[in-house]
C-alpha cells in the first residue's frame, strides 16, 4: 500500500473535517474503554497475569532464535510446511507460489495485519488471483478500496450509512426495497454473500495470533467464525506470520489468553480460539489437506536487541488506539501506513524507517495512557521518545523547532541569563494580556493562539517576586 | 492545616521547584506551594539557579541538553530533604526520568538518582509525605476536577488533590465525564500539532462545561493555560484554577485566562 | 544461506547470541519440556460440584442457552425439544462420536440424523465436546470423523454435548488432558475453544449475533 505517514499532518486536517469520521470515531472512544474496564475489574489476578504475560514474551525475545527452531520441527513433524521469508516481497512469492501450485483462482483470507503489511491482496490481485476478505468489517473495506483504519476493527472509521451505500453499490443481486438501514440486516447479507465464497476457495489464508513452539500450533482468535471457515473449508491453508509470535507452551499461551480479549474486546474470551496443528489427518472428514506457514521477519530481527526489542512483545489488541486521544480524534487512516495509534507510532518507523515514519511517535502528548491499559506493559511513550531522539541525533526535525529549542535551551543551561531574560519579557508580555489577562494573537506563537487564548502573566516573574520578598525579610529580621 | 506529625521539632527544609511556567506565567501557585509547604510543618527556600526541568528538549529527543538543565537541577537542589513542585509533570521529569539520563555516568547517576527519592509533587508531598488531611479554608463554590496525566500515571496523584479539596468548607467537587483523559496540551504537541490538540482540548472542554461547576481546578499549568485558553475563547463562564490556589486560599488573583 | 539461516544469523546477530551456549538451549528445552501452568485465577479452581454451575453462568453470559439433563440417554430428547421450541425443521447433523452414537436416537421419530461433515446447508449440528472450561464458559471440541470442524461453524444452530464430569475449572487442566491423550508435543488437527455463539461487532461496534458461525450456541450438559 502507498505509504502517506510522511504527510501526517495533512492527513490529520482531512481527517479532522470528516463530520463522517469524526461520528464514527465516538464509537471508539464510547465502546472499547468501558468494556476493557468492566473486564478488567472482574478478574483480580489481571494484573498479576500481565507482569506474567509480559515475561513470557521477554523470555521468548531473548531465546527466539531456539524457539523458531524448536517450532519448525514440531511444524514438520506434524505435516507442515515452514516457509521464511526475510522480506515483504519473499513472502508474497512464497504464497502466490503455494496459491499457483493448487491451481488456486479464489483465496480467502481471515483477518488478518500481517497480510496487510506484506500488501498480499494487491499482489495477488496483479497475479489473476482473487482475494477475498471475509472478516465483516475487512470485507467492507476491500469492497471500498481501503485498508484497516483499526488493528482489530478495521472498519471502525465508517457508519452503517455507509456501508448499506456500498453494499447497494457492489451487490447488484440486491432489491431495491430490501431493508439494509441496520448493522443486523447488513451482517445478514455479508454473510449470505461470503458463504458461497468459504466452498469456492481453493486457498485460505489466516494470520496467527501465537505460534506454539511446544507442539507446532498455530492459534487464531476471532469472534465471527469466519477464521475458521476460511482454513478448515479450502484444500490448503497457509498461516503467515511474523517471528515474534512464538510462544514456548501452550500454557504460556493460556496466559496470555486472558490479557488478550480483555484488552481487546473486553471479552473474557473471544468467541473462537482455534488451534491448528498440520494438515487433515488419517481418517479426518474436513480439513485442509496442506498446511503451510510463511515466518516473515521483515524488520523484526534488526529489532531485536535495541532499544525497540519490547516493542515485539506487542500481541496486537488494540487496547492502545482504543485510549489514545490523538487516535480518538484523527482516526487510523491519517497514521498513513498499516499499524495505527501508538502501536503503529512506534512499529512504524522501525518497519518502513524513521524518516518516513517520523512524525507519528511525535504526534503524542505523552498522556501514557496507552502505556497504562497495554497487556504487555509496553512502555509506547518511552519508545516513542528513543525514534524522537534518534530523529534529533539524525538532524531530522525540522530547522526552525531545532533552532527555537536551541535558543530555549541555551537559557536554561544558564540559570542567570535566564533570569534576567525572563525578567525583562515577562512584563512585556504581562502589558499585553491588557485588563482581560489574556492575549488573542501572538506571533510565532500561532500554533497556540489560532485555536486559543494565550492566559497573560502576572505582572513579574516568580523569583523577580520571591527575591524581593527575601530582601524585606531580611530587613526586618536586621 | 493538621494531620501532620507534630511531635518531632525539626522542620524539614525543602527546596521549591517552581516549574517555569508557574515562575512565568502564575506566581501565584507558588506562594500557594509556598504556603502549603509552610504549613505542613517544613521550611521554604527557591534556589535561584534553577530554570526548568528539562522536557522540553527531553520530549524533542535532544538528550544532550536534557542532560545539562538536569545537572543544573540536581546542582541546585542538593542539600535539601525534600524538592517538591506544583505540578505533576514537572515532578515526573525529576523524579521518574532524571536517572535515565545519566545511564553509564557511575556518579552523576547516583546523584540523580538520590535527588530523585526526594522529589515530590506537592499535593502529594502534603498528603503522602506531611499526612495532611485538611486545610483551613472556607470557600462557597462547585468545582471540578482535571487528573493531569503525568501526575496520575507517573506518580499516582489522583486522590490526594480530592481529599484535600473535600475538607473546603463550603466546595463541592464534581467530576466531569473522563477526568483522566487528556487535554491535549502535551508540551510542544499543543504548537507542533496544533490542530489535533484542538481537537483533544475541545472535547475537554465540552466536559468541564457539561459538569456544571464554577472553576476548573488541576495540578499543572500548563494543561490549565490549554483549557483555560480554550475555555476563554469559547467564551466559557468557568474560572481555570490552579488546585493549590483554592487549597491556600490564595483564589483572590484573576482566574488563569482571566475572568469571562 | 538460505533464508531461514539468514534469520536465524539476524537474530542471534541481534541478540549478540554465541551460538554455542548451552544454558540458552538447556533453558528453552527445559521450559517446552516442563510447560508449567502459569497463574490460574481463583475463579478456575472451584471445586467440581460448583465448576457447572459456573459453566452454565459464564456460558449464558456469553449468549449460549445451557440445558441439563441427568443421563446420556435423555439428549437426543432434550435435542428434539431445543429445535421443536425454535421451529426448526427437525434434523441434524454430527459426525461418528461414540457417545453420541450410543444415545438412543431412534426413540425421536421426527428426528432426521444426517451424518459427516457440513455441508453448509444444515440448520442444526450436534457436537461432543472433550471438555469444557468454567471459568470462561468455553466448550472444546477436537478434531477427528467423531465430530467434524465444519459442524462447528456452519450449521445455524450447534448444539453442544459436554458431560458434567468434564467440565474442569481452567484451560491448564484442559490442555494437561490433551497432552495425555495425545502425547507429549502432540496435537489433534484441531482444538476448538468455543465461548458462545459467533459475533461481529464491526459494524458501529454493535454486537450482533450470528456473524459467519453459528447464531445460536446450545449446550446440553449430561449429568452432575
Amino acid at each position: 500500500m502507498d505509504i502517506t505517514s510522511p504527510a501526517f499532518k495533512a492527513n490529520a486536517r482531512v481527517a479532522l473535517a470528516d463530520g463522517q469520521l469524526q461520528k464514527a470515531l465516538g464509537n471508539v472512544r464510547a465502546g472499547f474503554i468501558d468494556k476493557r474496564r468492566k473486564a478488567v475489574d472482574a478478574l483480580p489476578e489481571f494484573e498479576q497475569l500481565r507482569d506474567r504475560a509480559r515475561d513470557i514474551k521477554n523470555h521468548v525475545l531473548e531465546h527466539l532464535d531456539l524457539y523458531l527452531e524448536a517450532y519448525e520441527a514440531k511444524v514438520q513433524a506434524s505435516g507442515g510446511k515452514v516457509h521464511w521469508a526475510e522480506t515483504a516481497a519473499q513472502a508474497r512469492d512464497i504464497i502466490l507460489d503455494i496459491c499457483r501450485k493448487a491451481d488456486a483462482r479464489t483465496v480467502t483470507k481471515g483477518k488478518s495485519m500481517i497480510t496487510e503489511e506484506i500488501g498480499l491482496n494487491d499482489f495477488l490481485q496483479e497475479n489473476g488471483i482473487r482475494p477475498v476478505e471475509t472478516d465483516l468489517g475487512e470485507y467492507i473495506i476491500q469492497l471500498r478500496g481501503e485498508h484497516p483504519s483499526h488493528i482489530i476493527a478495521p472498519a471502525v472509521h465508517l457508519n452503517k450509512e455507509q456501508v448499506e451505500a456500498d453494499f447497494r453499490r457492489v451487490h447488484d443481486h440486491l432489491p431495491d426495497h430490501r431493508d439494509l438501514s441496520e448493522p443486523e440486516a447488513l451482517l445478514g447479507e455479508a454473510r449470505r454473500v461470503l458463504r458461497s465464497q468459504y466452498f469456492e476457495a481453493d486457498v485460505g489464508i489466516t494470520g496467527a495470533n501465537f505460534l506454539v513452539a511446544e507442539t507446532g500450533t498455530s492459534i487464531i482468535v476471532t469472534n465471527e467464525g469466519n477464521g475458521d471457515l476460511t482454513q478448515v473449508l479450502p484444500r490448503v491453508h497457509v498461516v503467515v506470520a511474523s517471528i515474534e509470535k512464538i510462544v514456548p507452551t501452550l500454557e504460556d499461551v493460556s496466559q496470555i489468553l486472558r490479557v488478550l480479549a480483555r484488552s481487546a474486546t473486553g471479552q473474557e474470551m473471544s468467541v473462537y480460539t482455534t488451534l491448528s496443528t498440520g494438515p487433515r489427518r488419517k481418517g479426518d472428514v474436513d480439513g485442509p489437506e496442506e498446511y503451510h506457514v510463511v515466518l516473515l521477519d521483515n524488520g523484526r530481527s534488526a529489532m531485536l536487541g535495541t532499544e525497540f526489542q519490547d516493542m515485539l512483545r506487542c500481541i496486537r489488541c488494540g487496547a492502545c488506539m482504543n485510549h489514545c486521544p490523538v487516535y480518538h480524534a484523527v482516526g487510523g487512516h491519517a497514521y498513513g501506513w498499516v499499524y495505527p495509534g501508538p502501536m503503529g507510532a512506534v512499529l512504524t518507523p522501525s518497519l518502513i524507517g524513521v524518516d518516513r515514519g517520523g512524525h507519528l511517535p511525535n504526534a503524542s502528548t505523552f498522556c501514557g495512557r496507552c502505556e497504562s491499559v497495554c497487556p504487555m506493559r509496553i512502555p509506547l511513550p518511552k519508545m516513542m521518545r528513543h525514534w524522537r531522539e534518534r530523529e534529533f541525533e539524525r538532524g531530522l526535525n525540522p530547522a526552525t523547532q531545532r533552532f527555537g529549542l536551541g535558543l530555549w535551551a541555551f537559557f536554561a543551561r544558564r540559570p542567570r541569563l535566564y533570569r534576567l531574560a525572563t525578567a525583562l519579557a515577562i512584563p512585556v508580555l504581562s502589558l499585553m494580556g491588557g485588563r482581560k489577562r489574556r492575549i488573542a494573537w501572538l506571533p510565532f506563537a500561532g500554533g497556540w493562539t489560532r485555536h486559543r487564548e494565550l492566559p497573560a502573566p502576572e505582572s513579574r516573574t516568580f523569583m523577580q517576586q520571591w527575591r524581593d520578598r527575601e530582601a524585606v525579610a531580611r530587613q526586618a529580621a536586621r | 492545616m493538621t494531620g501532620m506529625n507534630e511531635t518531632s521539632d525539626y522542620r524539614p527544609r525543602v527546596g521549591l521547584f517552581v516549574t517555569c511556567l508557574v515562575d512565568l506565567f502564575r506566581p501565584t501557585i507558588g506562594f500557594a506551594a509556598v504556603k502549603l509547604i509552610e504549613g505542613s510543618g517544613c521550611t521554604v527556600e527557591v534556589p535561584m539557579t534553577q530554570t526548568c526541568c528539562g522536557q522540553p528538549a527531553y520530549n524533542s529527543g535532544d538528550r544532550t541538553d536534557a542532560r545539562a538543565i538536569a545537572e543544573v537541577t540536581i546542582e541546585a537542589f542538593e542539600g535539601f530533604d525534600y524538592v517538591v513542585a506544583p505540578s505533576g509533570s514537572c515532578a515526573g521529569m525529576l523524579k521518574k526520568h532524571y536517572p535515565g539520563l545519566f545511564k553509564g555516568d557511575a556518579a552523576w547517576e547516583a546523584r540523580a538518582v538520590a535527588f530523585s527519592a526526594k522529589v515530590f509533587e506537592l499535593s502529594s508531598f502534603l498528603v503522602d509525605v506531611r499526612g495532611v488531611t485538611r486545610v483551613d479554608v472556607k470557600r462557597k463554590t462547585k468545582v471540578t476536577y482535571h487528573d493531569s496525566c503525568s501526575g496520575l500515571r507517573e506518580l499516582g496523584i489522583r486522590e490526594q488533590p480530592r481529599a484535600l479539596l473535600s475538607s473546603i468548607k463550603g466546595l463541592k467537587l464534581v467530576e466531569m465525564k473522563d477526568p483522566d483523559v487528556c487535554c491535549g496540551f502535551g508540551g510542544t504537541f499543543c504548537v507542533k500539532y496544533s490542530d489535533i490538540s484542538n481537537a483533544i482540548v475541545e472535547k475537554k472542554t465540552a466536559s468541564i462545561d457539561a459538569a456544571g461547576a464554577e472553576i476548573l481546578l488541576a495540578g499543572d499549568l500548563g494543561c490549565l493555560m490549554n483549557m483555560a485558553g480554550k475555555l476563554k475563547r469559547e467564551g466559557s463562564a468557568v474560572e481555570a484554577r490552579h488546585v493549590a490556589e483554592l487549597l491556600a486560599g490564595m483564589d483572590d488573583t484573576p482566574p488563569i485566562g482571566g475572568w469571562k | 544461506m538460505n533464508t531461514r539461516d539468514t534469520i536465524l544469523g539476524k537474530v542471534r546477530s541481534s541478540l549478540h547470541i554465541d551460538p554455542s551456549d548451552a544454558a540458552r538451549r538447556k533453558a528453552v528445552e527445559e521450559r517446552l519440556k516442563k510447560a508449567a501452568p502459569g497463574i490460574v485465577p481463583a475463579r478456575g479452581q472451584l471445586p467440581p460440584a460448583q465448576r457447572v454451575a459456573l459453566f452454565a453462568e459464564m456460558a449464558g453470559k456469553l449468549s449460549a442457552s445451557v440445558d441439563h439433563v441427568r443421563k446420556a440417554t435423555d439428549v437426543p430428547k432434550a435435542v428434539t425439544e431445543y429445535l421443536r421450541g425454535r421451529n426448526l425443521p427437525c434434523a441434524v447433523r454430527m459426525g461418528s462420536d461414540p457417545r453420541l452414537a450410543a444415545m438412543p436416537w431412534g426413540r425421536q421419530r421426527a428426528l432426521e440424523l444426517r451424518f459427516g461433515p457440513s455441508d453448509g446447508y444444515d440448520e442444526a449440528g450436534v457436537s461432543h465436546a472433550v471438555a469444557a472450561i468454567a471459568e470462561t464458559g468455553t466448550l472444546v471440541l477436537t478434531s477427528g470423523p467423531e465430530n467434524p470442524t465444519t459442524i462447528n461453524f456452519l450449521p445455524e444452530h450447534h448444539i453442544v454435548v459436554v458431560d458434567a464430569a468434564d467440565i474442569e475449572g481452567d484451560l491448564e487442566t484442559v490442555l494437561a488432558r490433551i497432552r495425555s491423550a495425545y502425547g507429549k508435543g502432540r496435537m489433534p488437527r484441531t482444538v476448538n475453544l468455543i465461548s458462545g455463539p459467533s459475533r461481529s461487532g464491526d459494524i458501529e461496534q454493535k454486537i450482533i449475533l450470528g456473524a459467519h458461525g453459528p447464531r445460536a450456541l446450545h449446550i446440553i450438559v449430561v449429568g452432575g
